[in-house]
């Protein structure tokens, strides 16, 4: 069943189009990546998704209801939730209480005391339990970034929107949060991912999505998408890149 | 029930209980009385504002037109309809609520600097239009009869009856900010405060949760004008809408730690207290609102988060015993 559904998504900020005539749909259940150069338009596009813009022009569908320009709160109240690229903790709350914001707010409306046990077992799954009580502005990178995305899971959505979750993080936590990530799938939540790390949106990802200057450029499994001409010339810029990265990832 | 029993609600209500007998124990206590009135008054004025200010995040600089316009509602209705006071508080209340919950459509979109700049403009046009409206008597105001007092038994007795709804008003609004503080709402608020944006993301349903924050700071400074203003005998714009009362309560709040419950109470008390002292010695009678500018600038700059944020910063078991 189709999750969600973008029709002809245009997104223009006075002259500049950065999102350009984007149509595509998702399956439930499924692994999306969304690649593409910096400022090529796919945050811009997130946002559209969730309601952080109306797009200019075009529709956003998710389980069947028209959500284009729905403002960010009934996004997530339907079940759609998200991570930011630059990491949006609430500083002078404790890591517990940013969970709970997002359980309580969320697709589920939970109570404190249900949003508290949630809140709990997402920073147990993200691996961040002995943080709960710090407060988030003392955090490090990598742990805001889990952070993010513990809130976003205390929502208990249907579908998560990760935008570069993995980007500023050593190997060792990029690991770990590819685990996280096959992991939050398993639960049968859908996820569209916003990645730069070649080898691990490859890895993860059922389809992959390329944007570039706003337009949507190619689409297919990740072998198809790296072998595709005009993502080599655009976007890798190195024709020799995917091959190698494709090596990398049999490897 | 067991949600009462916490230390950080019992503690700033006792400090309340205590500071409200002070005037029964004391030897001069219609002096005393006078003295501690000011001083449970600004501490649930600086509560009430917290709830905007501190948990929300909108500082809300002309918070005393509420206590005007609740003030001018009230005590119109007792001396034109001839109203009980208990009545006219609760009017002054809903009157305040009602303009608060109007003008908050309309400046709750503004952020940061700009918001605070729309409630100073609010506060002026308040008290522009109230000199211009006849029957609030104008410029002069209003004034109430001295044989008024005769209902409640005498002046003495109304004194001592417009005391005690102060003293029950104050542990009142310490109640709500301590409910509204752990509760779900109020983790919508703080969220806000935190990022407006993110907090939205999450699904906190941002224009709503300002409104009622809004209003609700703004319902109990309603109530406390008719009060004040009945205990006075008259009101007048200038006393009713005079800004720096507004900033005295934001010092206040950062004094004691703005967000917290027990922050507002005691800076309340404290720059009461600091006032008074100030105020009898010669030197410093003329300079107060100096002094509370260098009191606010050296909060701002060397504890941001006041004594009781302090405090809480220092451990986790400070962090719950204050809350
Ligand atoms: N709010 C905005 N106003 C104007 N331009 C914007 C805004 N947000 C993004 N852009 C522009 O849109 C383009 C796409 O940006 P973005 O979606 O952040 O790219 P990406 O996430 O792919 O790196 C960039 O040129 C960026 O400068
Ligand atoms: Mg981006």
């Amino acid at each position: 069943m189709k999750i969600l559904e973008l029709k002809n998504v245009t997104k223009r900020f006075g002259g500049l189009t950065a999102v350009n005539d984007v149509t595509f749909d998702l399956e439930e259940g499924e692994i999306l990546g969304l690649i593409g150069p910096n400022g090529a338009g796919k945050t811009t596009l997130f946002n559209c998704i969730n309601g952080v813009y109306k797009p200019t022009e075009g529709k956003v569908i998710f389980k069947g209801q028209d959500i284009t320009g729905l403002p960010t709160y009934k996004s997530a109240h339907i079940g759609l939730s998200r991570t930011h690229q630059i990491v949006r903790p609430l500083n002078e709350l404790t890591v517990l209480e940013n969970a709970m914001v997002g359980a309580c707010y969320g697709r589920e409306n939970m109570n404190l005391g249900d949003a508290r046990k949630t809140a709990r077992e997402m920073l147990e799954f993200v691996g961040m339990a002995e943080k709960a009580e710090a407060l988030a502005g003392t955090l490090n990178v990598a742990q805001k970034k889990r952070l993010e995305m513990a809130r976003a899971l205390s929502a208990r959505p249907y579908l998560l929107l990760l935008d570069e979750v993995l980007a500023g993080l050593n190997t060792a936590e990029v690991t770990h949060m590819l685990d996280t990530i096959r992991k939050i799938r398993e639960q049968g939540v859908t996820i569209i991912m916003i990645e730069h790390i070649m080898h691990a949106v490859m890895s993860l990802s059922d389809r992959l999505i390329v944007l570039n200057y706003g337009s949507l450029i190619a689409e297919g499994t990740p072998e198809e998408v790296s072998q595709n001409p005009e993502v080599i010339e655009a976007y890798l810029g190195d024709p020799d890149l995917a091959a190698r990265l494709l090596e990398e990832e049999k490897a | 029930m067991k949600r009462l029993f916490k230390p950080g609600l019992l503690i700033p209500v006792v400090l309340i209980i205590i500071l409200a007998i002070w005037p029964l124990l004391s030897g001069n206590s219609a002096s005393s009385r006078e003295a501690m009135f000011t001083l449970i008054m600004s501490m649930a004025l600086a509560s009430s504002l917290n709830i905007i200010l501190g948990y929300t995040g909108y500082v809300s600089f002309g918070h005393i037109v509420f206590f005007g316009i609740g003030g001018y509602a009230g005590f119109w209705a007792i001396t034109e309809l001839g109203w009980h006071i208990l009545p006219a508080a609760l009017l002054g209340g809903l009157v305040a609520a009602i303009i608060a919950w109007l003008l908050g459509l309309a400046v709750l979109r503004l952020r940061g600097a700009y918001f605070a700049l729309a409630t100073i403009g609010i506060l002026e046009a308040m008290k522009a239009l109230v000199i211009n409206l006849d029957f609030l008597g104008g410029p002069v105001g209003l004034e109430m009869h001295f044989s008024e007092y005769k209902r409640y038994g005498g002046p003495m007795q109304s004194l001592w009856m417009v005391y005690w709804s102060m003293v029950a008003l104050a542990i009142l609004v310490v109640l709500v900010s301590y409910f509204v503080k752990t509760s779900k709402f109020g983790l919508g608020l703080m969220a806000i405060r935190e990022d407006e944006d993110a907090a939205e993301v999450m699904g906190v349903i941002t224009p709503r949760a300002k409104t009622w924050a809004y209003v609700l700071s703004a319902v109990f400074p309603g109530i406390i004008g008719v009060l004040f203003f009945f205990k006075n005998g008259n009101i007048e714009p200038g006393d009713a809408f005079r800004l720096h009362f507004s900033i005295e309560w934001i010092v206040m709040i950062m004094l004691g730690g703005a967000g917290t419950v027990l922050g507002p109470v005691l800076g309340g008390g404290l720059y009461q207290w600091l006032r008074k002292t100030l105020l009898t010695s010669p030197f410093f009678k003329d300079y107060q609102l100096v002094v509370a500018g260098v009191l606010l600038l050296l909060i701002v700059l060397f504890v941001p988060t006041g004594i009781i944020g302090w405090l809480r910063a220092r451990s986790h078991k400070l962090r719950r015993i204050f809350e």
